[in-house]
């Protein structure tokens, strides 16, 4: 039985594609939170992962080998803009309070997913080593 | 890997941040600077950030990376201030020097306002290493 990585790691791979997308786009909002203009953005962590998990079931099987590879990789999710309490008066819906909460929530969510992907890869070692 | 871009992001943030504390420098350096004529006085400056939208290079994708940059320097245009003081050595013919139009308060407002937000990215960039050093030791 061939091992595949896409059943052993689950969904926990695509959770990190997606959660380190979400990393770039807090540090945009971070990086422009004084530029006159700027419209905060955001990924719906909930809808984003749906998305890629009903894309993944109905992926498309390779039953001949002349049918072409379909890339079944994590799109990257739906960009949203925040809606802000109180925006400025230079056109700036950055809240640097509100980023910076999202962006410290999501490392730890990162770092969570990282734990769980650790957990399976010790547990094929286990199984390989067989000890 | 998206987290490499964050080194990117940050890392301009923080030189366009430290552009604005350089004019802040400038400015209160030269907060009391005296001239005779109105058109040679010192102006206080300001950066002018922008968001780099690079749409073409994301591949027709909406762009999850937006890094910032300074657009531009500008000169304040508020008019400077006009003093009547005819014993000074760079009074004009009517007895009247110009003081350049930096505020001293709204600079030290914008100091603070910059360092804080260069201390933000700093964060962030702290932060993402973090998270990437914690994917590289996946396994171990």
């Amino acid at each position: 039985m061939p091992i595949s990585f896409d059943s052993a790691l689950g969904v926990h791979e695509k959770a990190l594609a997606l959660r380190s997308q979400r990393v770039e786009v807090l540090a945009s909002n971070i990086a422009n939170a004084d530029t006159p203009g700027y419209k905060a953005r955001d990924i719906d962590f909930k809808s984003a992962m749906a998305n890629v998990e009903a894309k993944s079931a109905n992926a498309l099987a390779r039953t001949n080998s002349k049918h072409i590879q379909i890339n079944n990789a994590v799109n990257s999710a739906e960009m949203l803009y925040r809606v802000p309490n109180q925006s400025s008066l230079d056109g700036n819906t950055v809240d640097a309070q509100v980023e910076k909460s999202a962006f410290a929530d999501n490392a730890l969510r990162y770092q969570a997913t990282i734990t769980f992907l650790d957990g399976k890869f010790k547990g094929m070692i286990a199984a390989l080593k067989g000890e | 890997m998206a987290l490499f871009n964050v080194f990117d992001i940050a890392g301009s943030s923080m030189s366009a941040q430290s552009v604005r504390l350089n004019t802040v420098a400038s400015n209160l350096a030269n907060a009391d600077v005296v001239s005779t004529k109105e058109a040679d006085v010192y102006r206080s400056r300001q950066p002018v950030f922008a968001a780099v939208m690079d749409t073409l290079n994301s591949g027709g994708q909406e762009q999850a990376s937006i890094p910032v940059r300074v657009a531009a320097i500008v000169e304040n245009k508020a008019a400077a201030r006009q003093e009547f003081q005819p014993e000074h050595p760079m009074a004009n013919k009517q007895g009247y020097i110009f003081r350049s139009n930096v505020n001293a308060i709204e600079e030290m407002a914008n100091m603070m306002a910059a360092s804080r937000s260069y201390q933000n990215n700093v964060e962030v960039f702290n932060t993402s290493k973090q998270l990437l050093l914690k994917t590289l030791t996946l396994g171990r």
